[in-house]
């Protein structure tokens, strides 16, 4: 069991710095090859779209790599580089879309279901909290003893 | 009021659901063209046989067109190809873009299944397809006279594509100067 549990562990060590990136695709200049780790990984492969370029292994990711590479290699700044990108593929291949008009919904719509349903919530809890308060009126109390005396006599 | 608060969620709820029923009927794997009315990517892509001419983006205005980009290793090329034949012989312009393989393997499927092409390149980097924003094969750009892409066909052109979609564009296209 322990000796499962060591290999499971190794196994996943291992998958963690498993990446689709080939060593020929790489920069020789560490610096550049980091920067453009770090781009790929923010950027959408546009064939399996739930994965960024530098996480999966398919041809049109691998010639995305290859081409934000020389992007870099060329002298484009960080910026220049996805924007080549974003300019043939569109904003879609942003991990992180931006914040802009048509992406308001996006980004607050969650903190107005939030605001909206927390407004809810208090005003419910409020209400409740009020009516516990209150003191029973006269009849109030009346039918309560009657109700405890029926219980006695049952119990 | 209290029982129109009441029905708020209800009524929030009943939004949510329709707004992902829509979205269920929309195929992920469908991306916007970046290129919609603007002009095509200049490229110039050599021949897939030695003998013939190549393609250039200037060859892709004048008339209205389809670029159609494709690959002997597709399968929904395949099943497109019939259609594409058929449409070259009642006379529509296509124009092809042989997508990430060696020119002789494109030329060799033309040779064996029929040639729709007015004239075809050869994009063995497939760094032209990317200029077009292609994700995959088949996919086809209608070309107006000016060169501007006017809409994209992901996936293969099935004769229903055609009739309710292109062919009405195409026929649209031809009678704008």
């Amino acid at each position: 069991m322990r000796r499962l549990a060591l290999i499971a562990a190794a196994a996943l060590a291992l998958a963690g710095s498993a990446r689709a990136v080939t060593p020929d695709e790489q920069l020789a200049d560490p610096k550049l090859e980091a920067r453009a780790r770090a781009l790929s990984q923010e950027l959408r492969c546009v064939v399996c779209q739930n994965q960024s370029i530098d996480d999966s292994a398919a041809p049109l990711a691998h010639d995305l790599r290859v081409i934000l590479r020389e992007r870099l290699a060329a002298g484009d700044s960080d910026k220049q580089a996805v924007d080549y990108l974003v300019r043939r593929y569109g904003d879609f291949v942003l991990l992180r879309p931006p914040f802009q008009a048509d992406t308001v919904a996006l980004w607050l719509g969650p903190l107005a279901v939030l605001l909206l349903g927390g407004t809810g919530a208090a005003l419910y809890m409020r209400g409740r909290a009020r009516a516990a308060e209150a003191p029973l009126s006269a009849a109030e109390e009346a039918q309560a003893a009657r109700l405890m005396a029926g219980r006695d006599e049952g119990g | 009021m209290r029982r129109a608060l009441a029905l708020l969620p209800v009524g929030l709820f009943v939004l949510v659901l329709v707004g992902f029923m829509a979205g269920l009927r929309h195929d992920p794997a469908i991306l916007p063209s970046m290129l919609i009315g603007k002009p095509l990517p200049a490229f110039a892509l050599p021949p897939l046989k030695a003998d013939q001419a190549g393609l250039a983006t200037a060859d892709l205005t004048g008339e209205p067109v389809l670029l159609n980009v494709f690959a002997s290793w597709c399968g929904p090329c395949k099943e497109e190809h019939p259609t594409l034949l058929r449409l070259q012989a009642q006379g529509v312009r296509i124009a092809g873009v042989d997508w990430k393989e060696e020119p002789a393997e494109g030329a060799r499927w033309l040779d064996e299944n029929g040639d729709p092409y007015m004239r075809a390149g050869n994009d063995r980097t497939g760094r032209a397809g990317i200029d077009l924003g292609v994700s995959g094969v088949p996919e086809t750009f209608v070309v107006d006279r000016r060169g501007r892409v006017r809409y994209r066909q992901v996936g293969a052109i099935t004769p229903e594509v055609w009739t309710q979609t292109i062919e009405p564009l195409m026929t649209r296209l031809k009678a704008e100067s």
